[in-house]
């Protein structure tokens, strides 16, 4: 016997206006990734010394080009793309609309930040890449249009959090329907996580851009920084874990096997925010007991995705055998590969356990002293988001775009190809990353213009710009495919999402039940955020803010 | 099925712990230290970084020095888009203590080809022990984006 992880299985439909505004939050993404894409293709050619920026309309510069592919890729995308896609999952999850005027409030708030941080970027007056370091100094609209970007998630959070107080309230005693429970808790996560950004760009560089502040203290915005760098991985990550979870061993043909395990992975996730350290293994001002600390909690931070690992396989394993599939991993092969919106995450799968691997090398610090700021690194992130991460929003856009457009999927075969293209280019792009990075080819530098260089960094070069030509290929087929669908697609009926099935039900009684009061598992991470940083800060404080600004170009 | 579930997760978890178990090793065992913390500049606000620099030892002296037979100093400020100095002379075996900061934005201080790889942030001191076993020409770099000169700055450490 199997249960739905819905609240009402038998068919809730969402009503027009609700599905227009989530519908909008996708399309804006996939909008601003186009222009991301375009960006990105200058920095892969860049690595084998072609210069194509120089044709590029209005921007100016490698470093330019680099900022607005980081920001629209990594910030603006993957919020567009969560706020979209978790108050679907959060609304039929719970068989409950979500409050609509949140999420017009949170979808006006993301398109008014975008401009703004996007105006900034292109009057190439914020070239300080998505990392924003200062005191490298941009204008004053960048800050504070990345600041409206993550209000956008919080508003989000709002409309979802009040819909689960009214879901509560009409069912006493139920557990929270799985589908919303993993939603909800991801941007619970989030909302700890983004504190550090707001409080660095609102209290201290808004101000200081604007004239307000003499001054900043980099290691401290630096370390605010990075407390929401690292867990906004995850932020990127678990919407994907949604659809791998929750509905993919549907569309595989398969159920998820434990309810609990599934509940306990997101909640760690919750738990262990306070990793992003791990990104500053190299300072100078954070002590060597920290460091090892973060390097442990972060080896932690793998268990839930190798809970991952197990739980989709073997819901994938169960698709493959219902299909036919026998022995050992003769089931691999019986998963309905055909349809392109599986073939795409299940190959997003695949490319996150490499990526996982090369997280692992980084984490582990004695190797991160020789990949550290090397191009090693953007490998390993075009291989978790820019693969595990970008390839499942493509694979989850293959049944999203039809469903809100009741079209069927334009040339479905296409798409397949187009999943497995990109899976291929993003291996020999993040190969020839990693190759160049151990020879310490370095990243986020304009190479075309570089006065130095090995003779070992050309053919990492090479391959670099091949796979991120391909890339770029495979991604230009995306947007013609879901340009072609919302215009040309055959129109069907209204269909409902492919929400999955659990073989063990959730229990009512036990222990388990307390996994879904989310508030003390948000309790237990703030006294670990305080444990962990709480001693930095507060040699912090005061912050000298004596450092001045330097402002490009 | 549950009881393959718990042997993967149990698997799991000894394996992150050999793991954790091999990087406590390295750091402990064979001395594979991370940059470590050499102190602060204090700069009042509105005081120029630069001024102040140069008025801290060692700062006020860049380069190199022998402070003890075969163990040597090294002292680099980094600044858009130079090291100060750019070229390192040492000889062969010597253990050497980089001792290194900013006086603007944040850079890098990356020797291609070692595990000398250190961020240098303006008012913070930088400090990392090496001992170059090999001789030859080296590649210094700054491995951070320090604004739209950053891919020129570069220097070398030369082993004899």
């Amino acid at each position: 016997m199997s249960t739905a992880v819905v609240s009402e299985p038998s068919g809730f439909a969402l009503p027009q206006g609700q599905l227009n505004v989530i519908k909008w939050n996708i399309y804006f993404g996939f909008a601003v990734l186009a222009v991301g894409v375009i960006m990105g293709l200058a920095q892969a050619l860049s690595y084998a010394r072609i210069n194509v920026v120089q044709y590029y309309p209005v921007v100016k510069s490698y470093y330019q080009a680099l900022t607005i592919h980081g920001v629209f890729n990594a910030l603006v995308l993957t919020t567009a793309f969560a706020n979209g896609f978790i108050a679907l999952t959060t609304a039929r999850g719970l068989g409950r609309k979500l409050n609509n005027a949140l999420l017009h409030a949170a979808l006006w708030t993301l398109f008014i930040g975008s401009i703004l941080a996007a105006y900034a970027m292109f009057a190439d007056k914020a070239s300080v890449l998505y990392t924003f370091y200062p005191p490298l100094e941009a204008h004053w609209t960048f800050y504070l249009g990345l600041a409206l970007v993550v209000v956008s998630t919080w508003i989000t959070s709002a409309a979802q959090l009040a819909a689960l107080r009214g879901w509560r309230k009409d069912h006493r005693g139920e557990r929270v329907p799985l589908l919303a429970f993993m939603s909800i808790a991801t941007y619970v996560m989030w909302d700890i996580a983004s504190v550090g950004l707001a409080v660095e760009v609102v209290v201290f560089l808004l101000p200081w851009s604007l004239g307000l502040l003499p001054g900043v203290d980099p290691m401290l915005d630096r370390t605010l920084f990075w407390f929401t760098g690292h867990p906004i991985v995850y932020f990127w990550l678990l919407p994907v874990y949604v659809s791998w979870y929750g509905l993919i061993p549907k569309q595989a043909g398969g159920v998820l096997f434990s309810d609990t395990v599934t509940r306990v992975a997101f909640i760690l996730f919750i738990l262990l925010i306070p990793v992003g350290f791990h990104h500053q293994f190299m300072d100078p001002g954070v002590s060597q007991g920290l460091k090892f600390t973060i390097a442990a909690m972060t080896f932690a931070i793998f268990f839930p995705s190798l809970i991952t690992a197990f739980s989709v396989m073997y819901a994938l394993e169960i698709g493959g055998r219902r299909r036919g599939g026998n022995g050992l991993v003769g089931w691999f092969f019986k998963i309905p590969w055909s349809d392109p919106s599986v073939a795409a995450q299940v190959l997003a799968m695949i490319a996150f356990l490499i990526g996982g691997i090369s997280g692992l090398m980084n984490a582990s610090y004695t190797m991160d002293m020789e990949i550290h700021n090397t191009a090693f690194i953007s490998g390993h992130f075009h291989q978790t988001v820019g693969c595990a991460v970008a390839l499942s929003y493509m694979g989850i856009a293959y049944w999203l775009i039809p469903y809100f457009e009741r079209r069927e999927l334009w040339l479905p075969r296409l798409a397949l190809f187009q999943a497995f293209l990109y899976f291929i280019a993003v291996m020999i792009f993040s190969n020839g990353l990693e190759a160049g990075g151990m020879e310490g080819l370095p990243r986020r530098t304009d190479m075309v213009h570089a006065t130095y260089g090995l003779a070992a960094w050309k053919i990492p070069g090479i391959m670099t710009a091949l796979g991120g030509t391909l890339m770029f290929a495979s991604a230009m087929l995306f947007f013609l495919i879901v340009v072609m669908t919302i215009v040309a697609g055959k129109r069907t009926a209204q269909r409902d999402l492919p929400f999955t099935a659990t073989v063990q039900a959730p229990p009512t009684v036990g222990w388990q039940p307390r996994l879904d009061r989310l508030s003390y598992w948000v309790l237990i991470s703030v006294v670990l955020v305080i444990a962990v940083y709480g001693p930095f800060f507060l040699e912090h404080f005061p912050p000298s803010l004596s450092i001045q600004g330097l402002i490009y170009p | 099925m549950e009881r393959y579930e718990k042997a993967f997760l149990a698997a799991c978890a000894v394996i992150l712990v050999i793991f954790l178990g091999a990087l406590a090793y390295g750091s402990v065992a064979m001395g594979v230290h991370l940059p470590s913390r050499g102190g602060l500049i204090y700069c009042g606000v509105g005081e120029k970084l630069r001024k102040v620099l140069s008025k801290t030892p060692p700062f006020d002296h860049p380069g190199v020095q022998e402070i003890a037979p075969g163990k040597y100093r090294a002292v680099v400020i980094a600044k858009t888009w130079t090291f100060a100095p750019n070229e390192i002379d040492l000889p062969v075996g010597a253990e050497v203590r980089f001792v290194a900061t900013s006086v603007d934005v944040i850079h890098g201080f990356f020797i291609v080809g070692t595990r000398v790889n250190v961020m240098l942030v303006p008012g913070e001191i930088s400090q990392f022990d090496y001992r170059f076993t090999k001789p030859g020409e080296y590649l210094l770099i700054c491995q951070e984006y320090c604004g739209e000169l950053h891919q020129t700055m570069a220097g070398k450490v030369v082993v004899k």
